[in-house]
């Protein structure tokens, strides 16, 4: 049974007896706060948050995310993050041995790589790195993104939603929390995936998805 | 307030050229999401008024010597199509829509959350594809909807209206004949739940008692306007959950 969640608009009085008021909201008067945004309440915890429908994706320090290579400096990459801000690698902060002048040799234009948001500041420059356990260049597979305030609707509790995905249709899948996925899988796999992915992007703010998008993904294999 | 003529605007049972009760606003259709490369899009009938707008951003501000450390800056452009009135209108800015897009820009950078965005810039094309009188509050009607839709933050929803003078009369939402041949026209900008007053002009003349009689319509009219803003930016979710709750 899917039933929707309270859908608000911008200025509208939130009603704060449910949790205290966090993302999303804006103090509009004495004691009464307001949603930013068009979108849907989530009451988590103690706290209310107006999830957007819709939005770019704001960095946040310790995100990782997945960016596309689009500028190749002397000692650093620029990088978009499907962000208003495109932001910036620093040579030091890769796993190679480079040298400044040769970093078209590991990543050039057009890369993927998945990254870990380290650091950014008021006016909203960042950098990232890829020195960490598991972020790397991306080779190979398909990109296909989603609205950033939705990915945790694609990753689901724990994970349930992605790794339902990855073991019906034999993929590799990586989640950024930016909104980029990157699938890699035979193409009709990832073909599948895709689809699955959309559906989920399309009905996020329904509940009893997981079920749905079981169902469907055995239709999509013709079982 | 163009020329002055022995047309009617007001008939004998006090009703208007199209029928409108003093009152009435035209009939008014917004349907969101249109655009699939926009961040945000919206698209208005407001009487014969037909206005596409694609909002896109925030992203980086460009030329770079607009970019203010501080805030967003909201670029809004407005647009008439060579088509879009009785005689080929010259396409390109001229001195009407470059004030228009001057005055947009500024009402609604009062209701979006500038300051969280420093350095960026908003792009809100507003394109007149039909126009009927009340243009530019029927863009700022959408614009504000598109803006929405794109998920960019805002404390209110604006909302557009006019009201103006035929006959000697204060009347709600003039068409084009009132406009073209009424005495006054009183376009303005508001924000749905605090009141705020973010866009006015005034073409014509009106006493005080007019000014305020008109600004009380305006205001009982934004209550309308804006309820049909939210049903047309709510609508296509509610409508889906129905349908998958049948499930």
């Amino acid at each position: 049974m899917a039933e929707t969640k309270q859908i608000v608009m911008p200025g509208d009085l939130l009603d704060t007896s449910q949790g205290k008021p966090r993302n999303g909201t804006y103090k509009c008067g004495e004691n009464e706060f307001c949603s930013s945004y068009f979108g849907i309440v989530q009451v988590s915890d103690q706290f209310l948050d107006v999830v957007p429908f819709s939005g770019p994706y704001y960095p946040r320090r310790g995100d990782k995310v997945i960016g596309k290579v689009i500028e190749v400096g002397p000692s650093m990459w620029i990088v978009d993050i499907n962000s208003p801000y495109s932001t910036l690698l620093h040579m030091n902060d890769s796993p190679w041995r480079t040298q400044s002048g040769d970093l078209k040799k590991y990543l050039g234009p057009g890369d993927y790589v998945y990254a870990k948001v380290m650091s950014l500041n008021e006016i909203k420059e960042s950098w990232i790195t890829l020195k960490d356990v598991g972020l790397r260049k991306l080779e190979g597979g398909h990109i296909t993104s989603v609205p950033a305030p939705k990915v945790p609707r694609i990753i689901g509790k724990g994970g349930s939603m992605v790794n339902m995905i990855k073991d019906a249709t034999e993929t590799r899948i990586v989640v950024g929390q930016n909104g980029l996925i990157w699938i890699d899988g035979t193409p009709e796999n990832v073909m599948i995936a895709i689809k699955a992915v959309k559906m989920v992007e399309n009905e996020a703010h329904t509940t009893g998805l997981t079920d749905r998008i079981q169902s469907y993904l055995k239709e999509l294999k013709g079982e | 307030m163009g020329t002055a003529s022995d047309i009617k605007l007001i008939d004998e049972n006090g009703l208007r050229v199209d029928g409108r009760s003093p009152t009435e606003l035209r009939p008014i259709k917004i349907e969101t999401d249109v655009l699939d490369r926009a961040d945000g899009s919206a698209y208005i009938e407001w009487g014969g008024n037909k206005i596409m707008v694609a909002v896109y951003g925030p992203r980086e501000a460009y030329p770079k010597h607009t970019q203010d450390i501080e805030k967003a800056i909201i670029k809004a452009r407005y647009n008439m199509a060579a088509f879009s009135v009785d005689e080929r209108k010259r396409p390109g800015p001229d001195r009407r829509s470059v004030e228009i897009s001057k005055v947009i820009s500024e009402a609604l950078s009062n209701a979006v959350m500038v300051e969280q965005f420093p350095r960026a810039q908003i792009d809100v094309f507003i394109e007149v594809l039909q126009a009927d009188a009340g243009t530019r509050i029927a863009g700022l009607t959408a614009a504000s909807v598109a803006l929405a839709s794109a998920g960019i933050p805002m404390r209110d929803l604006v909302v557009g209206c006019t009201a103006g003078k035929i006959d000697g009369q204060i009347v709600l939402d003039l068409g084009k004949e009132e406009d073209n041949f009424g005495q006054a026209d009183l376009p303005m900008g508001i924000l749905s739940k605090s009141g705020k007053v973010v866009l006015m002009q005034m073409d014509g003349d009106l006493s005080v008692e007019e000014f305020d009689k008109a600004t009380e319509m305006i205001l009982d009219a934004i209550k309308r306007i804006n309820e049909i803003q939210r049903q047309a930016l709510a609508g296509k979710f509610i409508s889906l959950a129905l349908e998958r709750g049948g499930e």
